[in-house]
């Protein structure tokens, strides 16, 4: 039976290139059959090929039942019986055909035989021709043909005698030719006699129907096989118990008796037996064929899908007998379209999503474009807005009785919030569209603290302490959005003052390790950390103490600083000249608080705080104003800068606002940086050259060692612990003095011009002076307090340390205080102080000239353009400034060389030299110390026309960074870039109004 | 006419020229806000070198483009000055004038930069007349013992 297998290949037919259905491994016996299939191609199954039993197994038995019982069999018989019926029909129809040939024939012999008789009457008696004639009876439709056939053929015959009438001879000849006739149609009847016997012959040989029949089913089946051969089907029959009864399969992995009689279930196990058998019946059941799809995971042959087609096989009696079934594999399709799902699936996905994404661009870009148009309006309204508000405040100056004051008090005010709201949404926008541009200058963080805290300080209306601290370990100089991060401590300020009614607000700045990569350097680490210990708890214990008196407050403070367990902070620690330099940029991080003791703010409105538009509650908003951006405004500047901002608050309490920001501190200047420093340094540093570096990071928290440094006399006072330097400002001191100069204490820093500013930071209060005082007293027991009245002023005391080059500057700081500070205005505590610093200074002056008498001029206006200098002047004028006016660059310089100011307005765009350069010129004599660039762009130093001495010429320009604002016909933000470029501090748009004249002085020299 | 009138005059005129003919802008009236008792011919002080320096400006630049081979550096710088102080003093029609003659400079236009003359003659005529008629209502108020009206009052 395997052997036969190949038998029913044909030659020329490759089956070799067809994948088998079944798994090679499939089992031994079809594995045998395949292994036997490839040789035997051309060889042994030539031989073999005489046998023709097919692959199919049959139940024979069972097929002639279903032929006879099944209707479908019975109608294909049917159908081959007609098909016989129809060739016998056929045959039928030649014979006959045949047949009426041989009787034509044989009918014209008859006619000739009867033309014979008839001639033969016509001579003698013709009468009874027809009585002779055999065909009459049968044929009689040809009644009529022969008479008129035997005229003429009479005729002819006639004819043919030649031998005269009546004689011998012709009769003779007429016999013969009878004869002869005779003798043909002889003949010619044996001939179709044989015929006749012939065709009987033929007929006797004719198959039997049952020969033919099985020869039109043996086509058939080779038709099928010829069709089926490389098919990957299987085609079977199961009776109604679901037996197979007849199984067609090209790759049988069983033999016939495996299979025949039985069940799938019998056969197989595994997934999909259960379902296609149970198909099987459901059709059966049903009476209709189906079609399904069935995935089979058998032992016998693996994973794999089948269509089925299964139809129900019924009786002659309609009932179904049985199922007649046909299996496709079709692993590949299904596997195919079950990727061809998947991939439309996902594209599906894919689509899906790209409309989203598109939906979301679009709404983005709407947004945009609404906030754009909000950013443009807000542009819009903010100029005119800006005209009526600054007229409201020029009118404001002039006189005014009381009612009509306080209606431009109210206009100036809702102006004001207005242009606040509108700068607020533009900067929002700004930031939100992503067109804010941080800007990477050089700042101190010292200086902003100071600056803001005196911003806020003098617009303050209420009873409350403003404080700064700023921790060693913070660089004197990071780079960074200074104009930002003033914004951002400006508005967390302005906030705690809006909401504190008593008690203290002020700002702690430290450094913290990189939150992103903690551990960077252990000693700053530690160091850092203490720091933020200690700063927390001086923040509890300012807290706690809020009410008692503020000396007791800062001896809290003073304590906690010094206090012995704070180990890490006693050795003092900074990064050392090797820590710096290891990189030409560090970034350092710098973690800012500004706290309150105000009210707090409730847990619930936490989550809200940071949104715009949200204020805690509709009651504060009314209680307190604003828009609710300012916070927003501050977290997305912060995180605009990679930093964070976050905020810790207890009801009733006070809240402190945190942000973290990182900054990069520029190292190239470390090695000359020494005078470069004295603008806003310690004086110390200078002094004390040993530990160059140690000072920078001690600046405000003054520790046994540096103190010993910098008061060389108190060596002994170790165990003192002086407080941190303080921003404070206190209203009293505001109410009292007009002229707005409270002094500070403790500062190290009132050398220069800085000393007006610095002035303005004050100490707690003044209360607690005498506290402070008498440990100053300790401290220096020598100079720089008085006391006058109980009040005490007194200006620092380390200004005989200073080293000689800024002795002019403290000439004129004295002979300021002396023009400016009229008694009235200083009022009694400043009298002392003067005395006081007039007379340190001149003990440290001795060696130099007096300070030049011309140096009144605070402003230097460069321009060249006379109405502008007009206008300028007289708007500076107005605002209570006196000013120098130069006409381009070369005189800026020079009278920066020979004079010092405390801010420049520097045109751009001049003849002979423009405002850059002369601002180029300016800040590298700041940074050098030499006029070598400006000798070089051929400005010689002018000689003196003042008293003063030629050796003193170099010493008589500040070195401090002189503020030089420019003035440009063009606001755009390039020009912009490029005077900050150029060293510029910042630029009014020209044309010059009082109102930019006043804002910007205002930020750069107290008013 | 009395005083009040002529100052109601004067008051409206000025509002005229800043906000219906655009002659002057804001500035003009910063200018005005300066003027005090310290200071009490401010405006018209800075109106006169104005004037002064414009009339000198204006036959710079006539000579300047007149010659065969225009400096059109030349050309910018007496225009960017004459844009400075038009600008300080309010004469926007001026100053915009001198903003597209800048422009011409700057793509060395000749013709552009000759029409552009024109104009800045034509502005500058035309508020410089403003300005005049406005100082002769000043004299005028003056004259009839009143005090100019300004933002100050």
């Amino acid at each position: 039976m395997v052997c036969e297998m190949g038998d029913d290949y044909d030659e020329d037919m490759d089956i070799e290139g067809v994948s088998s259905m079944w798994p090679e491994d499939v089992g031994s016996e079809s594995g045998k059959r395949f292994t036997m299939e490839k040789p035997g191609l051309d060889k042994d199954m030539l031989e073999e090929v005489t046998i023709t039993e097919d692959i199919s197994q049959v139940d024979f038995k069972r097929l002639l039942e279903l032929t006879s019982y099944s209707e479908k069999g019975s109608s294909q018989l049917a159908n081959l019986v007609k098909n016989w019926e129809y060739k016998q029909s056929n045959a039928v129809r030649l014979l006959n055909e045949e047949l009426d040939k041989l009787s034509r024939q044989r009918q014209e012999v008859e006619l000739k035989k009867l033309e014979i008789l008839e001639d033969h009457q016509f001579e003698g008696d013709a009468g009874d021709k027809r009585s002779i004639s055999i065909l009459d009876e049968v044929y009689d439709i040809w009644e009529a043909v022969p008479r008129r056939k035997s005229n003429v053929v009479v005729q002819n015959k006639r004819i043919e005698i030649d031998a005269e009438y009546d004689t011998i001879t012709y009769w003779k000849q007429r016999a013969m030719q009878l004869e002869k006739l005779l003798e043909a149609s002889v003949q010619r009847e044996q001939t179709l006699m044989e015929k006749l016997q012939e065709n009987i012959k033929t007929l006797e040989r004719q198959s039997s129907p049952v020969e033919e029949f099985s020869q039109i089913l043996k086509r058939a089946d080779n038709f099928l096989h010829f069709v089926l051969q490389n098919a990957p089907v299987v085609i079977g029959h199961q009776d109604k118990d679901l037996r197979y009864r007849f199984i067609y399969n090209h790759f049988p992995s069983l033999q016939d008796e495996d299979i025949i009689g039985k069940t799938d279930v019998e056969i197989f196990t595994g997934a999909g037996v259960k379902e296609s058998q149970d198909f099987k019946r459901e059709v059966m059941q049903r009476g209709q064929p189906g079609k399904r799809e069935i995935t089979f995971d058998t032992g016998l042959f693996g994973s794999k899908t089948f269509l089925i087609y299964v139809e129900p096989v019924f009786s002659k009696a309609g009932d179904t007998i049985g199922v007649n079934y046909m299996g496709m594999e079709i692993t590949d399709q299904v596997l195919k379209r079950e990727r061809m799902a998947t991939l439309r699936e996902e594209i599906a996905v894919q689509k899906a999503k790209e409309t989203e994404l598109n939906k979301t661009i679009h709404i983005t870009e709407e947004t945009m474009r609404a906030k754009q148009m909000l950013a443009t309006m807000s542009h819009e309204i903010r100029s005119p807005l800006t005209g009526v508000v600054s007229m409201a405040e020029i009118l404001s100056n002039s006189r005014l009785d009381r009612e009509q004051r306080q209606l431009l008090d109210v206009m100036i005010s809702s102006g004001d919030l207005v242009l606040q709201l509108i700068n607020d949404i533009l900067d929002l926008s700004k930031v939100e569209s992503g067109v804010m541009r941080l800007e990477a200058t050089k700042f101190r963080p010292r200086e902003v603290v100071k600056h803001v805290l005196q911003t806020a300080a003098a617009s303050l209306q209420k009873e409350l302490t403003l404080e700064g601290h700023v921790a060693e370990g913070v660089p004197v100089e990071v780079i960074g959005d200074v104009l930002r991060i003033r914004q951002i401590l400006t508005n967390l300020i302005s906030n705690a003052i809006k909401f504190t009614h008593e008690g203290r607000v002020g700002i702690n700045l430290y450094v913290v390790p990189d939150p992103e990569n903690p551990g960077k350097t252990e000693e700053s680490h530690q160091n850092h950390i203490s720091d933020q210990s200690a700063v927390a708890e001086n923040h509890q214990k300012e807290k706690n103490c809020s009410e008692a008196s503020h000396d007791q407050t800062c001896n809290g403070c003073l304590e906690q600083n010094g206090s012995p367990d704070e180990g890490p902070r006693t050795p003092v620690k900074h990064l050392t000249p090797a820590d710096e330099s290891q990189a030409s940029e560090t970034t350092v991080w710098i973690r800012c608080d500004v706290y309150d003791t105000g009210i707090g703010i409730p847990e619930k409105a936490i989550p809200t705080l940071f949104k715009k538009y949200m204020q805690v509650s509709a009651d504060h908003a009314r209680k307190y104003g604003g828009t609710g951006l300012g916070l927003a405004i501050c977290k997305q500047l912060v995180e605009l800068m990679g930093g964070r901002l976050t905020v810790t608050t207890k009801e009733h309490c006070g809240s402190t606002f945190t942000f973290l920001l990182p900054y990069k501190i520029s190292l190239k200047r470390e090695p000359q940086d020494g005078p470069d420093e004295l603008y806003d340094m310690e004086e110390h540093e200078i002094v004390s050259d040993a530990n160059n570096d140690d000072t920078v990071a001690c600046y405000f928290n003054f520790r046994p060692r540096t103190l010993g440094s910098l008061f060389s006399s108190a060596e002994s006072m170790g165990t003192h612990k002086p407080p941190p330097k303080s921003f404070g400002y206190d209203p009293l001191n505001k109410l009292k003095i007009q002229s707005e100069k409270p002094y500070s204490f403790l500062s190290s820093n009132t050398i220069s011009r800085e000393s007006d500013l610095d002035a303005c930071s004050v100490t707690a209060a003044v209360d607690s002076v005498s506290d402070i005082e008498s440990s100053l007293k300790d401290l220096e027991p020598s100079e720089s307090y008085a006391v006058c009245g109980g009040k005490t002023c007194q200006s620092n005391s380390n200004i005989l340390k200073n080293p000689m080059i800024d002795s002019h500057d403290y000439g004129e700081t004295c002979m300021e205080v002396d023009n400016k500070d009229e008694p009235t205005k200083s009022q009694v505590a400043c009298q002392g102080q003067e005395q006081e610093t007039r007379s340190s200074q001149i003990s440290s002056c001795s060696s130099t000239e007096p300070p030049k008498s011309d140096s009144k001029p605070r402003i230097l206006l460069v321009e060249d353009n006379n109405i502008n200098v007009m206008v300028a002047k007289s708007m500076i004028k107005k605002l209570g400034h006196d000013i120098d006016v130069v006409n381009d660059g070369v005189e800026a310089v020079r009278a920066v060389q020979t004079h010092n100011y405390d801010l420049v307005l520097m045109d751009v765009c001049m003849p002979v030299m423009d405002g850059l350069q002369a601002t180029r010129l300016i800040r590298s004599f700041e940074e050098t110390g030499s006029w070598d660039a400006a000798v070089e762009a051929g400005i010689d130093r002018l000689e003196p026309s003042s008293q003063l001495q030629p050796n003193c010429l170099h010493a008589v320009p500040s070195r401090k960074r002189v503020p030089i604002i420019a003035m440009t016909a063009n606001s755009l933000a390039e020009s912009a870039d490029k005077c900050l470029a150029n060293g510029m501090d910042s630029f009014i748009s020209k044309p010059v109004t009082s109102q930019k004249l006043k804002e910007c002085l205002q930020q750069y020299i107290p008013c | 006419m009395d005083v009040n009138q002529l100052q109601k005059r004067f008051v409206d005129y000025t509002t005229t020229l800043v906000q219906e003919k655009g002659f002057l802008d804001d500035q003009f009236n910063q200018l005005q806000q300066l003027q005090d008792e310290s200071n009490p011919d401010f405006v018209f002080e800075v109106v006169s070198v104005f004037f002064e320096d414009t009339d000198r400006l204006l036959n710079e630049l006539g000579k300047t483009l007149d010659q065969q081979n225009v400096d059109f550096k030349k050309v910018d710088a007496h225009v960017h000055q004459l844009k400075g102080s038009s600008s300080s003093i309010g004469a926007q029609r001026v100053r915009n004038v001198c903003i597209a003659f800048r422009n011409c400079c700057e793509e060395q236009n000749i013709e552009g930069s000759l029409r552009c003359l024109q104009q800045l003659k034509h502005e500058y005529s035309l508020v410089k007349n403003k300005l005049e008629y406005l100082f002769r209502l000043e004299q005028q108020i003056l004259a009839a013992g009143g005090s100019i009206p300004t933002w100050n009052e």
